[in-house]
């Protein structure tokens, strides 16, 4: 058995093969439970379907996966152009800071444009702390995988001496938090589960996705990442595309951020997101690396969320499984990713008589 | 040279198959001790892919191979080091970040001691006239020294059978001529050579027989002394083959393309400066520029076509200064590219042949992009033109680039730029790898263009081809240019001392 | 005399994981082989490493536990960038998600329980020397042996190797392998040493820094060894002045080591010369032979 080379991708498999990796993973995951002694059919109906009987977890599934959406539709697009935006995690805490800083200096000020501002800087934030790996990127040939990773963890440091110091909340009980998030300086909620972001990023997904497959840009990203000197000879600059795909990642990463400290999270913490912006890698290539499959990808990764809180609440399985889950789907998204470009053989090319 | 009565290597009924493609079908090649044999083709001929199955590289599907008389099978290269079969591959393969020695070391069995291993080479290789250093390292060597390293690492086996594969692809005529001094040493030492090539008089020159391969099959065998460089080539390609007509260029053209004195940093440790190049390529007329490979042409058609940038005045385009200018504006002027390269740079392998026209042209034709929108209709159209126009055969109606044969994704990339009737057009080694029926056809358009008052310049290794199709010739070397003499006066050896940089580079006042 | 004899032991224990991490990525991407998942890889020798101990009342099997997870994370990636020739940043990436989620899982009934120390010999925990020794083996077996120079060749160019007729795969399945060892090791050296306790994510980055120090190192083993112990001052330096109570806020101290590698990336590739003599020629391109 062997690999050989098909003489052009394949659409059928292209298409096939997200559905393959999560058949796989949902195999693997009750071969897990089942390791766990959990009765393995029923930890998956606890964890993937029960989640979709009820409105509340609905709804809970599509406030999770906005964050989801709207930071891998970016990601998909840089990774289209072979930028390895790795800190999404910290874009997205670089906006929080940023827009959270309305409601900490601010707290008064009571009206849309306070929620604008907020929107502004959030998407500010974001871009500022992308735009450093891609700099260095672009000036020094820096591995930007390495300096975008290592940028989460400093920005994640500064906002944990924020709010454990000069913007902690005075009348907090000394808990490392800022005031709480009031009024118009939270996200407008369209029913009693879902908010405003949910919509947005859908909308932004959508744009993205024409941009991308209509637009010279969205072209220019694909030449970028298939051939770097076929896009030099077309006459597109390198730094450039790097620059403009850690914006947009950045930004939207961002954006996430402020929604996310102005909705669920209502304040800035510590801790504002369980781990969004690594989640969202992995839902930039469940998507195929497009933005509207990102939103189908986003969707299914925040029901693993919500999936793996179910499990614990219902069958004490620790939720931590949900990072395990995960982690096995892009595996398997990858694997099944080569039966695009190559086929397996049965013959092996040995002498035989004629 | 007397050859001994028994075959070295008999290679009988060999067939191999890629998926559709029978690239040998029923091949039967046999080789006495002593003898220089040839094996002639023309590109994609299969020529290659047998040649790598006798080293071991490949299996064939079928066929078996005998050596001194004996069945026998080779199942990788290491095995025929052993029997004594060495290869010097078209393609190098050498690891240029490591030195003489250690590339050698990689192919020698045996315990591993450099030291005694760099005394060797240092020996051997003087001693055929190949001098090679054995600290160095093999970025740092021009190609002609690279391929003696090729050679040296086989000559240090002992081998009974040696295969050279286009091995003078990649010299200057000098060069050449010591490596047939080597080549006949050899075979007189009794060691046969497979000699692959595609230049007919040096075949005519230097082999004692010759088997003719067409489409992975034998036409013929033949002694070369006695055939004409015309019935080879016939034998080789089949049929007449289409001769470029030179209708006698216009003498007045103004000059279109200017380079005045242009200068180029080298952009790596590895890569060529360019100092002080000029030359004027007029309407009507194409200008070749010759020279073998690593001597600048790359950095020179990126310098040319806008990927690097150089003062705004040492380029000039219909009289506009466009040194400093990128390649979108100056395909806007009028310029029009072909790299040396078309998978990865001239065309994306991964890309269907109607994106691939977006690729240069979105800057200068609204049919193609407008506003920032892809018009994929308008695309399509203008791929299925140069399709239609320049004989492009490909299997289904809109392939991926990759998916097309060498000759014919070539014919499309400089069919794309022809279609925009550009003013002046560069072309960076235009028939590399591509069979004599789509080389023809190119050469023909190049011709063609210029007669139209264009510019042409074209850079290329092959000086048959810069014969065939140039009015004026100059000659790179090291980075700097020579000047460009008419092609009347040019001869092979004239171009082989100025690749050797004989003559210091000067201009008329 | 007895502090700075404790300043040099505790940049010890903080360079040695590094140090085994990153000499182990050095082989693999000596061979052309970029695995970004040396924190996946890590972080599971430390879970292992602790549990293997824990269980087995002996940390030596702790050890061997910690080695085995390396290598196992290491064939999953092999099998996947080597044989079904997925993307390589791709497959590092996931590598690290699985390995930090799979430890978090496992870890999870060891959380605060007191670990098995490894005992030290003479006031030398055994596996300082042992990395020391790594050093030298790796540089002589890359620069004197026939098999490291093999390794070299088929990171600088994988198609000339496979024409010469040396199995390219192998070579790489076994970098990577070994990558793994140490990566593993040097993750079961936090859990049974460096704190001799499982706390979740407890690898902190430093599989990562252990990349960036194989880049900053130019793929040289010796070079490693000075930008680990680098690194480890600069960790220690943190502490010490945070003990010092100097007042610099603790998370901008905390923060220096992943600043400090932001810095020597920018330095080390910034030089155009250096990185392009040195720099694996294929590194991170897979290999597919033409058969």
């Amino acid at each position: 058995m062997r690999l050989e080379k098909r003489a052009e991708r394949s659409n059928a498999m292209a298409i096939a093969s997200p559905f393959i990796a999560f058949a796989l993973t949902i195999v693997t995951a009750a071969i897990i439970f089942a390791l766990r002694g959990n009765n393995p059919f029923a930890a998956l109906y606890v964890y993937f379907i029960e989640p979709l009987t009820a409105m509340w977890s609905i709804e809970q599934t599509l406030v999770k996966a906005s964050p989801l959406i709207l930071i891998g539709a970016g990601l998909s697009v840089a990774y289209r152009a072979n930028v390895w935006n790795i800190g999404a995690e910290g874009q997205l805490t670089a906006g929080a800071i940023l827009a959270g800083s309305v409601p900490v200096f601010f707290p008064q000020w009571q009206s849309p444009l306070a929620f604008l501002a907020m929107i502004i800087l959030g998407v500010l934030g974001g871009m500022l702390w992308a735009s450093i790996p891609a700099t260095l990127r672009n000036r020094f040939n820096a591995n930007e995988i390495l300096t975008s990773l290592m940028l989460v963890y400093v920005v994640q440091l500064l906002l944990d001496y924020l709010v454990r110091g000069p913007w902690r909340d005075p009348q907090g009980f000394n808990f490392p938090k800022t005031v709480s998030f009031s009024g118009w300086q939270t996200l407008p909620y369209l029913t009693s589960g879902i908010h405003v972001g949910v919509v947005i990023t859908v909308l932004i997904a959508l744009a993205l996705g024409l941009v991308m497959s209509h637009t010279l840009k969205g072209f220019e990203i694909a030449v970028t990442g298939q051939s770097p000197r076929a896009a030099r000879f077309a006459g597109f600059s390198e730094k450039s595309t790097v620059m403009f795909c850690f914006l947009l990642a950045g930004g939207l990463a961002g954006l996430a951020g402020a929604f996310e400290i102005s909705s669920v999270v209502g304040q800035l913490q510590p801790q504002i997101s369980p781990g969004y912006g690594f989640a969202a890698i992995i839902v930039a290539f469940l998507g195929r690396l497009n933005p509207i499959g990102v939103i189908f990808a986003g969707l299914l990764l925040a029901l693993s969320y919500i999936g793996g809180e179910a499990v614990q609440t219902a069958l004490q399985i620790p939720d931590k499984i949900t990072r395990v889950i995960q982690g096995i789907l892009l595996f398997y998204i990858l694997a099944c990713d080569t039966l695009i470009s190559y086929r397996i053989v049965t013959s092996s090319p040995v002498l035989q008589k004629a | 040279m007397k050859a001994k009565a028994d075959y070295l290597l008999e290679a009988l009924n060999i067939v191999k198959v890629f998926g559709t493609l029978r690239a040998n079908d029923d091949v039967t090649l046999k080789v006495r001790p002593g003898e220089i044999h040839a094996f002639l083709g023309e590109n994609g001929a299969g020529k290659s892919t047998l040649v790598k199955m006798i080293y071991g590289a490949l299996q064939p599907t079928s066929g078996e191979f005998r050596w001194m008389g004996e069945k026998v099978v080779v199942p990788n290269p290491a095995a025929a080091r052993k029997l004594g079969i060495g290869m010097v591959f078209q393609h190098f393969s050498l690891f240029e970040a490591l030195t003489v020695a250690e590339n050698i070391a990689l192919a020698m069995p045996g315990p591993f001691d450099l030291g005694v291993l760099s005394e060797k080479i240092a020996r051997v290789s003087k001693d055929y006239g190949l001098p090679l250093e054995p600290t160095a390292t093999v970025a740092d060597l021009s190609v002609g020294e690279r391929q003696r390293i090729e050679i040296v690492r086989c000559l240090l086996q002992e081998p009974k059978l040696l295969i050279m594969d286009e091995p003078t692809a990649v010299l200057t005529p000098q060069e050449a001529d010591q490596l047939f001094k080597v080549l006949a040493r050899l075979a007189g030492e009794g060691c046969a050579v497979i000699y692959i090539s595609h230049r007919l008089e040096e075949v005519k020159r230097l082999c004692h027989s010759a088997t003719i391969l067409r489409h992975g099959k034998v036409v013929a065998h033949v002694d070369p002394t006695k055939e004409t460089a015309a019935s080879l080539a016939k034998l080789m390609v089949g049929g007449d083959i289409h001769v470029v007509h030179t209708p006698r260029k216009v003498t007045d053209g103004k000059t279109r393309l200017k380079l005045d004195g242009l200068n180029l940093a080298a952009d790596g440790p590895f890569a060529v400066e360019l100092k002080n190049i000029s030359l004027d390529v007029k309407a009507g007329e194409v200008v070749a520029i010759a020279g073998v490979a690593g001597n600048g042409q790359g950095e020179l058609f990126d310098a040319i076509s806008g990927e690097r940038h150089t003062k705004a005045a040492m380029l000039v385009m219909d009289g506009k200064p466009a040194g400093n200018e990128g390649v979108s504006v100056r395909r806007r002027l009028g310029g029009a590219f072909v790299p040396e390269e078309r998978l990865g740079h001239g065309a994306v392998p991964g890309f269907r042949l109607s994106d691939n026209i977006v690729l240069t042209r979105h800057a200068s034709d609204t049919d193609v992009v407008r506003s920032g929108l892809l018009q994929k209709n308008g695309a399509a159209n203008v791929s299925e033109r140069v399709i239609k126009d320049y004989d492009v055969r490909k299997g289904k109606p809109n392939p991926e680039a990759r998916a097309l044969s060498g000759g014919n994704l070539q014919k499309f990339v400089v069919g794309r730029e022809l279609d925009r009737k550009p003013g002046i057009l560069v072309v960076n080694q235009p028939t590399w790898g591509v069979d004599a029926g789509a080389a023809a056809t190119i050469r023909q358009a190049l011709v063609d263009l210029s007669r139209k008052g264009s510019a042409v310049l074209v850079i290329s290794q092959d000086l048959d081809e810069i014969f065939e199709i140039a009015d004026r010739i100059a000659v790179i070397s090291r980075g700097q240019l020579s000047e460009a003499f008419p092609a009347s006066q040019m001869t092979a050896e004239k171009i082989g001392l100025l690749m050797a940089g004989e003559h210091e580079v000067h201009h008329a006042a | 005399m007895d502090l700075l004899l404790t300043l040099v032991s505790i940049i010890m224990t903080a360079a040695t994981p590094l140090l085994l991490a990153a000499l182990g990525e050095t082989v693999t991407e000596r061979a052309g082989v970029l695995n970004l998942g040396v924190e996946g890889m890590m972080i599971m020798g430390a879970v292992a490493g602790f549990a293997g101990a824990a269980l087995s009342g002996n940390p030596f099997v702790g050890v061997v536990a910690a080695i085995l997870a390396g290598m196992a994370m290491a064939l999953l990636f092999g099998f996947l960038t080597l044989t079904l020739l997925a993307n390589q940043v791709a497959t590092g990436l996931a590598l690290t998600l699985l390995g930090l989620g799979l430890s978090a899982l496992i870890g999870e009934s060891f959380v605060g329980q007191p670990g098995i120390k490894l005992p030290s010999i003479g006031g030398i925990d055994p596996l300082v020397p042992f990395s020391f020794a790594m050093v030298a083996a790796v540089s002589w077996f890359l620069f004197r042996s026939k098999g490291g120079l093999i390794v070299r060749a088929v990171g600088v160019s994988h198609a000339s190797a496979h024409a010469l007729g040396y199995n390219v795969v192998g070579v790489r399945y076994l970098a990577v392998l070994f990558g793994g060892a140490m990566a593993g090791l040097g993750g079961g050296y936090l859990s049974l040493f460096y704190t001799p306790q499982w706390v979740e994510n407890m690898s902190a980055g430093r599989g990562w820094i252990a990349l960036a120090l194989v880049v900053f190192a130019s793929w040289l083993p010796l070079r490693v060894l000075a930008g680990a112990y680098l690194f480890g001052t600069i960790s220690i330096l943190s502490f010490v002045l945070q003990a010092a109570g100097v007042g610099i806020p603790s998370q901008f101290l905390s923060s220096l080591p992943y600043l400090g590698t932001i810095l020597a990336l920018v330095v080390i590739s910034g030089n155009k010369a250096l990185t392009r003599r040195n720099t694996p020629a294929n590194l991170g391109q897979a290999f597919v032979p033409d058969r």
